[in-house]
């Protein structure tokens, strides 16, 4: 399409787009520079040359690789891997069978879990972790994460198997396969995407979570790296940089590969819309 | 809506909904109702109220209302005003003006310019929390953060933005960290507008201010309430300054879940931080019921 717009306006538009540009930019910077100077400080500077000792910091700190590696990757797991199957079943029942209202259910859900989160929620959380013997174990933040991500999950799900088209399914049926069959071997493979979409978000927010591990986990051993990053900058009264900035460095990587992955193979977009 | 037969059996569905009722039983609904009775409670960690707790009635709700302090500060009411300011600067103004201005730049445009803005609001969005917040830190110190570099290059002086604009600087940050879900949001209802009504205004000579107010923002109208309920639901919710600010200095930045936090995990005053949860929570149910009532009138316009 021809841009018809007079000159002027262009060179508008051009310079609120460097300025948000910018806004957006600045803040970041210092995440990439810091890793890799010698001695890192609060400022962006070019590394001069470029070093890998924070790094070489970093893999010897076993509080630091254990958090991030794993016990990053078994909740972020953990999460992914319920997610994944519980919001997969639910979101193909309220799409293929005839509940009635459940267009309704699933906002009403949604805005319920937007009620009970937060710092509020993790009150009566708390103690029922409390008197399930979940406090400082995975397993109890991994099911609270599940719980409070799932409406959410079903959401983005229900988007993905309401486009696939139901001829398949129907055609099966009619040559006779029962209807677990049906789901297992035709509509599956057909809502893999949708899998893939939903688990990955999981994941990247599992591996984000700061409040439901900072209440549930007590001993150092099971603590994520979202908290071993806080204790490497609040703990001291100064923060560790050389610590602080590669660990930065490592914890991100991870969501910037699977945003880019998601890019790539799906294109980053508004999944579940707000189609109404 | 179109009837469309089921597919399967109504068993099978029930079995697969399940999981999903389990964990939205468990975790959502049971938590909801607990955190009320509690409240009534002078439940704490340790101690003869831990395992025992008793009913005190209304004592924690008339200590979180106790007019005679509240806008005290660190208070119920203080956090609650700088709550409000909160979400109306980063959420309102913020995220939902920043994100429209981005979408509507950016319409019907494809090119490196949009590419670039619309990736680094995405990143921001994404990178973990804990990351962003000290990635902020380093960029608002006052001797060597990156932003009073530019600002003294300029000559405009070197503010100490944590300490003298707490609040100030947690709702740019705030901002910052979420405007890619409404740009996202315009972006994609952007996309459903047929083209035909800009190229008609085009023929007619309409300016683009024209263009904004009368084709975009009516057909718009419903995607922007959908909005601006969601992100103050979240802003309100947001536990993110902690870790930029920690609630300081003297309680500038605490925000409703940060006293929260305090009071129910600092000093395990579980039935006190019931109180202030259920407060939060009826906020919250409000923003809810508007939203829905606002989904409902949009269904009946349409």
């Amino acid at each position: 399409m021809i841009d018809q717009r007079s000159p002027i306006l262009r060179l508008l538009t051009l310079l609120l787009a460097t300025v948000l540009g910018l806004f957006f930019a600045l803040p970041m910077l210092w995440l990439i520079t810091a890793p890799f100077n010698e001695r890192a400080t609060l400022s962006v500077s070019i590394p001069q040359p470029p070093s890998l000792a924070n790094f070489e910091v970093v893999f010897n700190n076993q509080f630091a690789i254990r958090a991030l590696f794993v016990n990053n990757l078994i909740i972020g797991g953990g999460v992914m891997v319920l997610i994944a199957i519980v919001a997969t079943l639910a979101s193909y029942a309220l799409s293929r069978t005839r509940v009635p209202g459940s267009d309704l259910l699933v906002y009403i859900l949604i805005l319920f879990s937007s009620v009970v989160s937060g710092t509020a929620a993790m009150v009566p959380l708390f103690l029922l972790a409390y008197r399930l013997g979940l406090i400082d174990t995975h397993i109890g933040v991994i099911l609270i994460m599940t719980g409070g991500l799932l409406p959410s999950a079903i959401f983005i799900m229900r988007d993905f198997v309401s486009s696939i088209p139901r001829s398949y399914e129907e055609a099966a049926l009619v040559c006779g396969a029962s209807p677990l069959r049906v789901f297992w071997d035709v509509a599956l493979p057909l809502v893999r995407p949708g899998v893939v979409v939903v688990a990955i978000w999981a994941f990247v927010n599992a591996w984000g979570a700061f409040l439901v591990p900072l209440v549930l986990l007590r001993s150092p051993q099971n603590m994520p790296a979202s908290i071993a990053f806080y204790s490497f900058y609040s703990e001291a009264g100064t923060p560790n940089l050389t610590l602080v900035s590669a660990y930065a460095f490592l914890y991100t990587v991870p969501v910037l590969l699977l945003y880019l992955l998601i890019n790539w193979r799906f294109g980053f977009r508004f999944f579940g819309g707000i189609k109404r | 809506m179109e009837h469309k037969p089921s597919i399967f059996p109504a068993r099978i569905g029930i079995l697969f909904l399940l999981p999903a009722l389990f964990f939205v039983a468990i975790f959502l609904i049971f938590p909801f109702i607990w955190v009320i009775i509690i409240s009534f409670t002078n439940q704490t960690l340790t101690g003869a109220t831990a395992a025992n707790p008793q009913f005190v009635g209304l004592e924690n709700y008339a200590r979180l209302f106790d007019f005679s302090r509240w806008m005290r500060s660190g208070e119920f009411g203080a956090s609650l005003l700088i709550t409000v300011q909160f979400v109306l600067g980063s959420a309102l103004i913020g995220q939902a003006g920043l994100g429209l201005l981005i979408a509507v730049l950016f319409y019907r445009r494809k090119g490196w310019a949009r590419r670039i803005v619309t990736t680094l609001a995405v990143l921001a969005w994404i990178i973990p929390e804990v990351v962003v917040a000290f990635a902020w830190f380093a960029y608002l110190d006052r001797d060597s953060g990156t932003l009073n570099m530019i600002l003294s290059a300029l000559g405009l002086g070197k503010p100490d933005w944590l300490f003298d604009y707490p609040l100030l600087s947690i709702i740019i940050f705030n901002t910052w960290r979420g405007s890619a879900f409404s740009m996202l949001l315009f972006q994609s209802a952007l996309e459903t507008i047929p083209p035909s009504y800009i190229e008609t205004a085009d023929v007619a000579g309409a300016s683009a201010w024209q263009k904004f107010r009368d084709i975009l923002v009516p057909l718009l109208r419903g995607h922007i309430a959908t909005d601006l309920i969601l992100i103050t639901l979240w802003t309100f919710n947001v536990f993110t300054p902690y870790l930029l600010t920690g609630g300081g200095p003297t309680n500038r930045t605490q925000l409703v879940s940060i006293y929260t936090y305090k009071t129910a995990f600092q000093f395990f005053r579980f039935g006190q931080g019931a109180a202030i949860a259920v407060v939060m929570m009826f906020i919250n149910l409000t923003l809810a019921l508007i939203y829905l009532s606002t989904l409902r009138r949009q269904r009946v316009d349409a």
